[in-house]
């Protein structure tokens, strides 16, 4: 095999493969039953929920991109007939980001300066020595004079990026003009109106507008890379911004796969809970009331430190660092999983409680179908709605809390890129001054978009699918529990 | 009452020793004492007979579960299990590994600095989330209403990281009002005090002002509510005497367990903030590795939660008297 590349399927990796197969299956199925459809179709026509689904769609576009991993093919050959590989795992999204990621300094450098933020002692051309901040090698190298120039070239990057968001702005706005004329069987002209006075079921002006701000801010960022290092650089000269944006992926595989792998466990204990009651009842709560009753930080903690051990005496079951680095990942995912299903399968217990007594699971029974259907056929439809919300409304927890884990130094692996380890390093230097703000501002800010939409999300889905909810029966701390500063809970 | 309470407290004892196992298991089993003894002494290149002697100082070189030498009761009682988990039940700790000192006393003392912070934040945060609730709920379907619950999305989207670290630049660093960190005895603690406080109340109010909107909306198209305004009552009596009233129960189910809890403090606040409680004692053994540590404080979380389930259960019968615990 000569590829120009080894694919690398990390655990993470399968299991987001799986996640989106799962979800395009039931989009397929939901799209096919009317009242499957119904609540989807509000969601839709929720503009606070469309609004964040457009950035969330973002996020995920890079979440993904970052996902598909690979090892690049090294040039040359050991022994004839055979390849080797970078020992280096890359995703997709590394391939395309690469400039960014090639770019590196020495050690910090402002947002979008042409100088480092330390001095240094440089030797001038005459001979002598004197104590000057040095410039970047890659930050604003194309400027001969920065003090001077530095300002118009910005404002002329800016301007042109600008240019280019609005260009492809133009394109997206006939793309989806013309497709929803097409699809609704009205005129352009007519679709046009509809969509800008707002007569659309689907709130497409809004996601439009979104859609309008995400490239006035993205597009610039991306033409300013080219020459400076838009976010700063980090401690060893590495690019904020492109450490903000490898975030991202860590961020929504612990916000997705957490709840991946605590949804069995929550769904067979919960609805056997309820339905069959008796002692299996007994023991599962007990279960979840022993696994409850251990404050969750310090479960989690206990559990990470002793996985970590044992990632630790098993350095021969990894084949390169970042398999290393994502098996902790997903362990931390199975831990934070393991810890946080008792709250779902209360709820769920409950819920089975309620509907095993209702007139239709009855009959079913003095008909005689048997438990394994009436579970499947009559039990689990009825109570999707609350796990659908449980997974929407616990992602932005999961991702708050990543951070605060990493902290106290039971998150990720402290060789990946996430926001609780970008905060962690940035925290060091809040004594420096000035201070070193733009690591700590990138990854707050980025953080606070995603965390965010996801809520906005979750609110315009628990609406649907449930307006009798409307947060009685998840409280909050569902899973703060694991945040601090909140009043106990 | 008294019977239920009894069988409440019976009902405790086989959840702790659920506690217990698990804690055993995933400290022992998954990581075995040679493991530990290595990690403490310092990673790859310890001999056998260091090993040995950390383990027999320290009592890990018995049996885990079940001793076969031993006679009688002896089987069971001459194992790590029994040794290590047991003597919690009377709150007896143990040493510390790292250090040696005596677990039950560090926590004796640093309960009250915890205690200073924590009890504040829960109290004033109530006050105020409840009294922004119910703002909320008095300009119900306003702008007004609108803007709150924007406020409460927002504050709940940001990072409780965020708010420390920005506490204590924009009020320690620049203002220069309060020390950044650290902790003094006695009454010079409230200068430590405060910010961390500020912080703990703002860093809640979103979710929780959100979340007592709710009930209190709930309750507010309820049939007495409208009798009380038929009656001629003022909306601020209705909703402070009536509503705030009935409200009570959805209230206390989420604050009550937290109470015995707040002894606890709360592991980030602390770490930042350099106050000596029990709160940055946990980190501080999480990150040295301290095991007993940890697992005191493991045990005496769930006994605490475990209380603050039993008392959840009293103050039902305060707010509701149609309650009574059988």
């Amino acid at each position: 095999m000569n590829l120009m590349f080894k694919p690398v399927i990390l655990t993470t990796d399968a299991l987001i493969f799986v996640l989106i197969a799962v979800v395009a299956a039931s989009a397929w199925y939901i799209s096919r039953h009317q009242h499957l459809r119904a609540p989807w179709k509000k969601v839709a026509q929720s503009r606070s929920g469309m609004i964040a689904a457009v950035i969330l769609l973002a996020f995920v576009t890079v979440g993904l991109l970052d996902s598909l991993h690979f090892r690049p093919r090294l040039a040359g050959e050991t022994a004839p007939g055979k390849t080797n590989y970078a020992v280096d795992v890359i995703s997709v999204f590394d391939l395309i980001a690469a400039p960014l990621k090639n770019k590196q300094e020495k050690t910090y450098s402002a947002p979008l300066s042409a100088y480092l933020f330390a001095k240094e002692t440089v030797e001038l051309p005459d001979g002598t020595e004197a104590r000057v901040f040095p410039r970047l090698t890659h930050g604003g190298v194309h400027l001969k004079d920065p003090e001077h120039e530095r300002m118009a070239d910005i404002i002329k990057r800016i301007v042109a990026g600008v240019a280019i968001a609005v260009l492809m702005w133009n394109i997206l706005l006939l793309c989806v003009t013309f497709w929803l004329s097409h699809w609704s069987a009205r005129s352009v002209r007519a679709t046009w109106t509809a969509i800008w006075k707002g007569h659309t079921a689907v709130p497409w002006r809004e996601m439009l507008v979104a859609n309008g701000v995400l490239f006035l801010v993205i597009v610039p960022m991306i033409v300013l890379c080219a020459g400076y290092h838009v976010l700063g650089t980090d401690k060893v000269g590495q690019d904020v911004f492109y450490l903000t944006l490898k975030s991202i992926r860590t961020g929504l595989v612990i916000g997705t796969l957490t709840t991946l792998v605590m949804l069995p466990f929550a769904l067979l204990l919960g609805i056997l809970a309820g339905y069959l009651r008796g002692w299996v009842d007994d023991v599962i709560q007990y279960l979840y009331t022993t696994l409850n009753s251990i404050p969750g930080v310090l479960l989690i903690a206990a559990s990470v430190l002793i996985l970590q051990g044992v990632i630790d005496r098993h350095q021969d079951w990894f084949q390169t660092a970042s398999e290393r680095a994502d098996a902790r990942l997903f362990m931390l995912c199975m831990i934070l999983g393991v810890t946080s299903w008792t709250g779902l399968c209360r709820l769920l217990r409950g819920e089975s409680l309620k509907l095993r007594e209702l007139d239709y699971i009855q009959a079913a029974r003095a008909f005689g179908v048997s438990d394994y259907r009436i579970i499947t056929r009559h039990i689990l439809p009825n109570v999707m709605h609350i796990v659908l919300i449980a997974i929407v409304m616990d992602f932005s927890g999961l991702i708050l809390a990543e951070a605060v884990l990493s902290y106290v130094g039971v998150g990720v692996d402290p060789t990946m890129n996430s926001f609780g380890t970008m905060i962690n390093a940035a925290r060091m230097e809040m004594a420096r001054d000035p201070m070193v703000w733009w690591s700590l501002a990138s990854a707050f800010a980025f953080m606070l978009l995603l965390v965010l939409s996801a809520n906005l999300f979750a609110d315009a889905v628990r609406d649907a699918f449930d307006p009798r909810i409307r947060g009685r029966l998840i409280m909050p701390g569902f899973l703060s529990k694991y945040l601090p500063a909140s009043p106990g809970r | 009452m008294i019977s239920y309470l009894v069988r409440r407290i019976l009902y405790a004892i086989p959840i702790l020793i659920g506690v217990n196992v698990l804690t055993f298991l995933l400290f022992f089993v998954v990581n075995s004492p040679d493991d530990m003894a290595r990690m403490q002494l310092g990673q790859k290149r310890v001999s056998d007979e260091a090993v040995m002697k950390w383990k027999q100082e320290r009592g890990y070189d018995k049996p885990s579960f079940f001793d076969a030498g031993a006679s009688g009761v002896g089987k069971l009682t001459n194992t790590i299990f029994f040794e290590k988990s047991i003597p919690l039940f009377w709150f007896d700790f143990g040493r510390a590994e790292a250090d040696g000192r005596d677990i039950a006393h560090e926590i004796r003392s640093r309960m009250w600095p915890s205690l200073a912070i924590a009890l504040p934040v829960f109290v004033v945060g109530m006050m105020t989330f409840i009294t922004f609730a119910l703002l909320m709920a008095f300009f119900r379907a306003t702008y007004i209403d609108f803007i709150g619950i924007l406020l409460c999305i927002l504050a709940m989207s940001v990072s409780g990281l965020f708010y420390i670290i920005g506490g204590q630049y924009v009020i320690s660093k620049l203002w220069n009002l309060v020390p950044i960190s650290g902790y003094a005895g006695g009454l010079n603690a409230w200068k430590f005090l405060v910010l961390p406080v500020i912080i703990g109340i703002v860093g809640g109010a979103g979710s929780s002002a959100r979340w007592y909107r709710t009930i209190f909306l709930e309750e507010i198209n309820r049939d007495y509510v409208r009798t009380a305004r038929a009656k001629g009552l003022s909306e601020w009596r209705v909703l402070f005497r009536h509503v705030l009233h009935n409200a009570m129960i959805p209230i206390l189910t989420g604050a009550v367990v937290a109470i015995p809890l707040l002894f606890l403090g709360s592991l980030i606040t602390e770490s930042f903030f350099a106050i000596p409680g029990l709160g940055s004692y946990t980190i501080d053994a999480i990150s040295q590795q301290d095991f007993s540590v940890v697992r005191a404080m493991v045990f005496l979380g769930s006994v605490l939660y475990i209380a603050g389930l039993i008392l959840t259960d009293i103050s039902y019968t305060v707010a509701d008297p149609r309650i009574r615990l059988q």
